[in-house]
This record gives structure tokens, sequence and C-alpha cells, in this order.
């Protein structure tokens, strides 16, 4: 790719808070010039710490930033040719509109070329005049529909209004790329969709690059060109809308962009996978007996007579949403969820069926969970920020613990295994959760959850280093939750660490 | 029938607080010696020595001058001071705050002697130099401007630091710009508190001051107990002024006030 | 090779070194000298004189007498006046507040002055009643700084937890006595600690009104006057560990905005 198309560029950019808080990991990313890029994620993911990186507020902890193929990583933010629209407008309250607006001009100096008397040229650097000044500010409340307010307190404008200054503010310097920060966030549902059109359409008029963030899924289909899904400082996928909505890649971006039925699958032929109890065509190749998550959006679902299609199922409950309705349909133990403009009556029968290129694949992100454990003295494993009880045995064939807790090898070998590192494994249909956080051999808080069909899918997270364990259960619980996590000696598996010498080259 | 009691308890302090004061005026209007004696006439007297005496009049003037001065530099120190703090991380802003209150919750007359030990007894700093005077005001006033600026800092939207620097200007511009105007009544009262503390100030006068220098509270300490008529009754001439000139600042600040209320509107 | 940044929080090391050298190092100094003689010998002798001597104890008491009796005086008037005002319908109760603060902007020495005017017409010879003036000078002198903190407490309190109580049942007076005084503490405090410190140490009202003095203050004044640096200290350090026991008292019960001197302007 050619320098000059890309007008910004994250190369592993990754931002680390007090030395151990991760914020942003491994953030590669390339924004062409003119482009609508929106940053989508939940609260905390780390898209509002990217666009400061860009903004310059903040500096990476590693990585680059290149603006026009140029380093721009530690450049202070009033040297960046960059500008911000704050979340909540930050328009200086000391000044009226014309001075909000006219701040950056003030400050800037442009070259401009002189003749001396000797009839040499020669340039200087020399500040804007009033006329200038005057002739742009005008210009950019012209673009802003807000002729007529120069004279105006920002204090008495509306939120619209103040969020229009903010963008004349910053769109008033011409800057290369505009940065937006949630900017709509504080305004109501109705003026905020009157100005995600006008947004694109100043974006469309004004020709330069929009960097926008936001957590509202619908914003980002709306306006962008290309959306970054962000969740916990990493980027899940990059796309057109088109696409991040028809072909998510992992299940959070399918829960995440749009209302979705996720489902635990096993392709079990060419183009076949089976799930909720019936076997389906599909789009996507993977390999035969694979496990995969299946995402199915409700819109795709169609409702037909019971016997056709592939599902029949028992109408559970339906919601009307204004444009369609909301159908539950239970399918076993399975609970599936429709939209469509016809209603269904609740209780009765139902079939169901899936055209091929409703039904996404995915593979399977989380298995089994994977960790680096030390064993014990008492023969048990630390991992995870927890002890659990395992069996030690299973780490060498045919052996048996003495009296005295030692490891006696098929060979008659003797081992003292405490201190000896190995790797945890742990299905995630293995790890359970409890209340009572002291029986658990670690806890943490429920900090994900995605339905899938008959059981949860959740994601607890230790405090103390924020270890992960990713677990199935069929009961509902609330993200936030502290939780015990109890895993059952016999599904802990454990194998030796290669030691260290075998891997030297 | 409540609302008479209430009413009479008012003015009943009201009078506790004013009588001496307004007696006071009415009598720097005569030609009385003292108060509850003879008035044989109206006479303006009192005020004209009040500018006519030498001693008087530089004593105003070198309580004021001082009053401004002090207050003008502990408002800018404590102004940086409370941003510096304010951004700073946990233990520094901790231990600065502390450090701040120790004037304030310490009484005047330790404060003042401690710094005439340290600056006058030990490092042997003249008093005539008018720096232990001054010193010891600035310590006096600073961390009341401290404290009347940290709640507009804590008032103030984050972002506008970071608006500023976004929009190109540097740091210093950002501050100058941006942050101080944001400031602007805190440091206003906080100015205004230290002007008044300052003129209201004995102790610490007391024990840092030069001998040939007095301020309206160790002239007046010292008048009272000499025994010349003429400087008490321009006293009285002096606290009426004083008064006045209050009655008047309230009144206009209110007026102020008020109209920026309504313009708001 | 992360570039040099400005960083606001460096705006603090001035103000931070001020605080250093005028407020800390005077505290250290007089702690040092406190326990050392004039000859610069570490030493008791200072300590337990002061405990020993019936005149040092006899004014460490007296002055405990004062305040304390000031401290309730000033309470007695300042709660009624507080509450009358903070519950009044009168649209600028502020403007009502103002004329109970106002004498506080001029110089106290002026008001002594005309305190004692007034006191000498209405009790013809001052000194037969030396405690009661002394009290009647602290408290017109330290009313408005009692006022201000209860005015500020009492105003903010929530009148819908006034209506509870009494739809729950209240008598008027419960409601006071179970509702409102619980909720006024914290201004009841500021302002106890406002007025018990001062007249602690505040000589110069008892010196101008009957030109004798007997409280702590004065001590340091008179070892001032003759050149004792050792015993002032002392005498400063005792007065700093009151100090320092009563803000740990009332620290548990102040909040933020009722601070002091500051909440004046």
């Amino acid at each position: 790719m050619s320098k000059s198309e890309n007008i910004i560029e994250l190369i592993d950019v990754k931002k680390v808070y007090d030395g151990d808080t991760v914020a942003v990991e491994k953030f590669n990313l390339q924004v062409k010039k003119g482009e609508f890029v929106t940053f989508l994620g939940p609260s905390g993911c780390g898209k509002t710490t990217t666009l400061r990186m860009i903004a310059g507020f903040e500096l990476p902890t590693s990585g680059q930033i290149l603006l026009n193929g140029e380093d721009i990583s530690n450049l202070p933010p009033n040297k960046r040719p960059v500008n911000t629209v704050f979340q909540k407008y930050a328009l200086f309250p000391h000044l009226n509109v014309y001075e909000n607006i006219a701040f950056g001009l003030r400050l800037k100096k442009v070259e401009a070329t002189f003749r001396n008397d000797a009839g040499d040229t020669y340039t200087k650097k020399i500040k804007l005049t009033k006329g200038e000044i005057d002739k742009k500010v005008k210009k950019a409340l012209e673009i802003v529909d807000l002729e007529g307010f120069e004279k105006r307190s920002v204090s008495t404008l509306s939120g619209g209004q103040q969020q229009r200054i903010a963008i004349a503010r910053a769109i008033v310097n011409e800057p290369e790329i505009l940065l937006l920060d949630e900017p709509l966030g504080a305004l109501d549902l109705k003026m905020r969709k009157e100005m995600q059109i006008e947004l694109k359409n100043m974006h469309k008029r004004l020709g330069i690059t929009f960097i926008y963030v936001t957590h509202d899924q619908e914003e980002a289909l709306t306006m962008s060109d290309k959306i970054v899904v962000i969740n916990d400082g990493d980027i899940q996928q990059i796309g057109t809308p088109t696409e991040i909505y028809n072909e998510p890649v992992n299940t959070f971006v399918a829960d995440f962009i749009g209302e979705s039925n996720i489902f635990n699958g096993t392709v079990v032929g060419k183009l076949k996978v089976k799930f909720c109890g019936a076997t389906f065509d599909c789009l996507d190749d993977y390999e035969i007996n694979q496990l995969v998550d299946v995402v199915v959006r409700p819109e795709d679902i169609k409702i037909c007579p019971v016997g056709e299609g592939q599902l029949k199922g028992k109408v559970i409950s339906s919601v009307f949403k204004g444009v369609h309705y909301e159908i539950t349909v239970g399918i076993g133990k399975f609970e599936i969820t429709i939209q469509s403009t016809q209603n269904a009556p609740v209780g009765g029968n139902i079939g169901m069926r899936i055209e091929p290129d409703g039904i996404h694949l995915m593979q399977k992100v989380y298995t089994v969970n994977k960790y680096d454990g030390v064993i014990t003295r008492t023969n048990a494993v630390q991992f995870g920020d927890g002890e659990f009880e395992c069996d030690v045995t299973q780490l060498y064939k045919g052996s048996h613990l003495d009296e005295e807790g030692y490891l006696i090898t098929a060979q008659g070998e003797k081992i003292d295994l405490s201190g000896v590192a190995v790797n945890v494994e742990v299905d995630t249909h293995d790890i359970l959760m409890t209340d009572e956080k002291e029986k658990g051999g670690a806890q943490g808080n429920i900090i994900s959850m995605i339905y899938k069909g008959d059981h949860y899918r959740y994601i607890v997270r230790t405090e103390e280093n924020e270890e992960d364990y990713v677990l199935s259960c069929p009961d509902l619980w609330n993200t936030g939750d502290l939780v015990g996590i109890i895993i059952p000696k016999d599904k802990i598996k454990l194998s030796l660490k290669p030691v260290e010498g075998d891997n030297v080259k | 029938m409540k609302k008479v009691w209430h009413i009479c308890w008012l003015a009943l302090i009201l009078l506790f607080i004013y009588v001496p004061v307004l007696v006071l005026a009415v009598y720097s209007f005569t030609d009385a010696s003292m108060v509850g004696g003879n008035i044989s006439g109206f006479s303006f007297e009192n005020y004209l020595n009040l500018f006519k005496n030498e001693d008087l009049r530089s004593m105003i003037f070198g309580t004021l001058l001082l009053a401004v001065v002090c207050a003008v530099i502990a408002t800018a120190l404590a102004t940086l001071g409370a941003i510096g703090s304010f951004y700073s991380k946990k233990l520094p802003k901790t231990l600065l705050h502390n450090a701040n209150q120790i004037p304030v919750v310490n009484a005047d007359i330790v404060t003042g002697f401690s710094i005439c030990i340290l600056l006058i007894v030990i490092l042997r700093v003249n008093k005539d130099t008018y720096i232990p005077l001054g010193l010891g005001h600035v310590v006096l006033c600073a961390p009341f401007v401290y404290l009347s600026i940290l709640p507009k800092l804590k008032q103030m939207d984050n972002s506008l630091y970071e608006a500023a620097l976004d929009l190109g200007a540097t740091p210093a511009q950002a501050l100058f710009k941006v942050v101080i105007p944001q400031l602007i009544p805190g440091i206003l009262s906080g100015f205004m508190l230290a002007v008044t503390l300052s003129l209201d100030d004995y102790f610490i006068t007391t024990y840092t001051k030069p001998s040939a220098f007095d301020t309206i509270s160790t002239y007046v300490v010292n008048a009272t107990k000499g025994s010349q008529t003429e400087i008490k009754t321009a006293l009285w001439a002096l606290s009426t002024l004083i008064f006045l000139i209050v009655v008047v600042i309230v009144v206009l600040m209110n007026v102020l006030s008020g109209r920026k209320k309504e313009a708001r509107k | 090779m992360k570039k040099l940044r400005f960083n606001r929080s460096q705006l603090c090391i001035p103000y931070a070194v001020f605080l250093i050298l005028f407020v800390i190092a005077p505290l250290v100094v007089i702690l040092y000298y406190a326990f050392t003689n004039g000859e610069g010998q570490f030493t008791f002798k200072n300590f337990a004189s002061f405990f020993s001597s019936t005149n040092t104890l006899g004014t460490l008491l007296e002055s405990f007498a004062l305040a304390i009796v000031t401290t309730i005086v000033c309470l007695l008037i300042a709660y009624p006046t507080a509450y009358i005002l903070a519950r009044s319908n009168f649209k600028k109760k502020y403007v009502l507040l103002l004329l109970f603060i106002l004498p506080m902007w001029i110089n106290f020495t002026l008001r002594i002055t005309a305190l004692k005017e007034v006191l000498s017409v209405i009790e013809g010879n001052i000194s037969k009643y030396q405690f009661l003036n002394s009290v009647i000078g602290m408290t017109y002198d330290f009313l408005p700084f009692m006022i201000l903190p209860l005015y500020t407490s009492l105003l903010k309190l929530d009148k819908s937890l006034l209506e509870a109580a009494s739809d729950l049942g209240a008598s008027k007076f419960t409601v006071f006595l179970r509702v409102t005084l619980p909720l006024s503490v914290p201004g009841i405090i500021s302002g106890m600690t406002m007025v018990l410190l001062p007249s602690m140490t505040n000589y110069v009202v008892l010196d101008m009104l009957h030109n004798s003095t007997f409280i702590m203050g004065s001590l340091i004044g008179s070892y001032f006057n003759a050149y004792d640096w050792n015993n002032g200290s002392l005498i400063s350090i005792v007065l700093l560990v009151i100090i320092f026991i009563v803000t740990l008292v009332t620290n548990r019960f102040s909040d933020e905005d009722s601070n002091s001197r500051g909440a004046v302007l």
C-alpha cells in the first residue's frame, strides 16, 4: 500500500496505565484519506484511549502513529493537524460563540511570502488577519447552520447548538482528521438522529477524514465507511458496516452488532452444520466434525407452517415492536428469537426455515481455558489467581502418590513435584460458578455473557492479575457479579512444561 | 405572633452589633472628646485630622499598600499552587493540602511568633527591610486564596485544557487563555479575602513589623493606651469611614451580582 | 527518548517551597526552641516550669474558662439567629445575612474601641466587671464567625426531611431536637472551633478593654517583649497541641464547604 493513500496509520500501538493496566493492545489500523471510520465497542474497551493517542493527549506506551507516513507518536496535541470534538463539547464558557470558533485561528501562524526593498522574497510566519479570521468563522457557522450566533454566550445555547459550535470550532482549523469522541452521547434520541445525518453530510462536503468513537452500534452502522469493532483493547474486526453485520468474525461481534441467536454447532458434512437438533445447509466451509459458533440474525428466520422448514417449535412469547413482532420460540431446550412482520399466536406450534445465507459459522474462540500453573506442596495446582485440587499422577503415566505426598513413577522413581511448572487446560463446560466466593478456588467478576440458545457463555475475570475463565452455564447470572470458581478435581488436565533446555536453539 | 418574636430577636442582635459602631459614627461628627461627653457642636475636625496628621496618613497608606502587595503575591503563589496540586498525583496533593491547612487552623499568634523566630532571631533578617512583615502576611493570606480556588478547579470541565491544546495552544497558552479565566471568580474572591485578612491582622504584624511602621491594628492598640485625644477621636472617624466603605462595597457587589443573574435570564 | 513535556503539576513547586520554608520550617524551629535553653542546650526545663508554675497554669485555666464561656455565649446567640435567617421567607436572605456579618470587615481593633466607649458609658467603670467584659468583647469580635457556618449548614438542610419527620408524627419541638439539631452539628462544630481557638489567643481584645491580659496569647506576648524566645516557643507548642487536638476532634464532624474564614466571601 502506498504511503500517500493512508492518512493515518497505527502500528502495534499499545497503551498501559500505571504499569499494569492494559488499555489498548497491539492496535494496527490504516485509515485512508477522506474515510469515515468508527471505533465501536462497549465502554472501557479502549476506543477512547486510542482516539486520545491520535489526538496527542496520551502517549502510546509502545508502537507508532504515522500521519502521512511521518511518525507523530510523541508530538504534543497542539502540533498535530488533528482536531477533536469532545464528548461534552468542552466549549470555553468565558468566550462567546465567535471567540470559541476563532480560538484556534488566533493561535495559528501561516507562512507568507514578502518582498523586501531590495526586491528579494522571503517567507515569514504571520498570524491571520482579522478579516481572514472573520471570514473563516462566518463560513464555519454557515456549515453548521448557526449563522448569526456569533455574539451569543455558549451557556445560552441548547445541547444541539453547543454540539454544532464544537464541530465548527474544530473544522474551522481545517484539520486533516476530525476526531469525534461520542459527540452525540449527550443529545436526546431525536436530536441524535438528526445530527447523525448532518454529520454524514458534513463529512461528504468537507472531504476530510473522520474518526468517530461510539458505543452505539446503530450509529456506527448508519454513518461509517469502515467500522473497527474493539473489545478489551483488542481489535475484533475491521470492515464496512455490511461486512460487520453480515459476516461477523466472532460471537462478540455478532452479539454486539445487531441482535442475534448464537448456538453451538458441529460441522457434519461439506457445507452442512448441525445445531438446535437439525441439520442446515450453510455457505461457510469448515472441516467436518469441527465445533463452531453459529450465528443467526432474528430477521433471517422465516415462519412457515409446521412440517415445512428445518425447525419446529412452540411460541413462548410475542411482543409487538412497531415494525415487526419479536417472537420467542422454544425448540426442545433451546430458545430462538425471531423478528417477523407476521405474528404467531403464543402457545401455538410453528415451523421455521433458515436459508443458507442466513447462517453464519465462526470458529470457536474459546473451547478450552489454558493457563500456566505451578504445583504446590500439597499437590494442588496454582493458576489463574487461584489454587485448585488436582490429580498430579496424570503427569507421569502409571505413577501414584506415596503416603508422604511424593510421586512415585511407574519406574519407581520418587519425585517432589512442588514448584514444578505445568500447563493447565480446563474445558469450558467443566467450570462452575458459585455464590459462595470462599468455596471457589479463585474468585472473579463476570465481565461478559452471551446467550447461546440453551445456555450462556460467561467470562469471569479475576481482580489480581486479570485472569479469565471462560465457561458455559445454563443459569442466568448478571454481569458484574462476584463469583467463586469451582473446577472438579478430575477435570483439570495437566501436562509438564517442556524443560527450558529443550528449547535452546 | 411567632414572626414578631423572630424580628425582635434579630433586632436585638443587630442592636448589639451596630450600636457601638453607630454611636462612634455619630460622635465622630462632633467636637466631643469622649463618648457620653459634652457635645457642643457639629464638626468635621476629626475627618480633617485624619488627612492632616502625617502619622495617621502614612499609617493608613502603609496598611493598604501592605495589604494589596501581599494579596497580589499570595494570590499568584496560591493560584499556581492550586492548579499544580489539582493535577498532581495523590501523595504530593495530600501533602500540599495538609501543609496549606496549617496556617488556616493555627492561631495567628503562633504563626507570627514562629516566623519571627525563624527570620528575625535565627536568620537575623533586618525587620526594617519589611521582608519578615511581607512574608508573614503572605503566609497568612495564601492558604485562603488556595482554598477559594480549589472548588473552581473541581467544577471545571477537564477537557477544556485539552480542547485548547487540540486547537493549537501551547500548554502555557492553554493555561492563561482557558484554565485561568475559568478560575477568575475564585481568584478574585481569594484576592479580596487576602486583602481583608491582611487589613485585619494584628498578631503577625506585631511580631514582624519594623519598629517605626504601624498598621491600623497596631496603631489603634497603641493609641488606646495613649492619651492623645486628638488621635483617639480621629480614629472614630477612621472607623466610620471604613464602615461606610464596606457598606458601599457590599451594596455594589450585590447590585452587580443581581444584574449578572438578570442578564443570564 | 521521550521528550520532556510540560507538566501542569510542576506549577505547585513554588508554593510548595514557600510552605516548607515559611510554614513548616518556623514550626520546626519553635519546637527546637521550646526544648532548649538560652545557650542552645537541650532541656525540659521550660516544659517543667510551665506545668509547675501557678502563674502559667492559672493562665491556661483562665483562658480555657474564657474561651469556653465565650463559645457557649456565641452559640446561644448565633444559633437562633442563623435559624431564623435560614428559615425566613425573605427573598434576599443573603442580604439579611450580610447585615450580620458586615462588621467583620471593619478592623477589629476599631470595633473594640467602639465597644469600649459604649461599655464605659453604660457601666461607668469597666474594670469592675472584667470577666464579663472580656466575654462581651470576645463575643462582639467573633460572633460573625459563629453565625456564618451555622447559617450555611441550616440552609443546606433538606426541607423534605423536616416534612417527613412531621409526617411521621413528630411535634415541632421533636422535629427540631431529632432532625434539625443533629443535622446542623457540622455547622455547630466548625463555628465552635472558629470561636474557641481565637478566644484563647486574641489577647489584644482584653488588652484594649482593660490594659491587662490573662490568656495564653498574652503569655507569648510578654515572653516576646522580654526576648525570651524559648519560653515563648513552649507556649506556642502548647497552643499547637491544643489546636491539633481540637482539629482532630472536629475533622470527624466537619464538612468541606463550611470551611472557616474562607466561607465569608
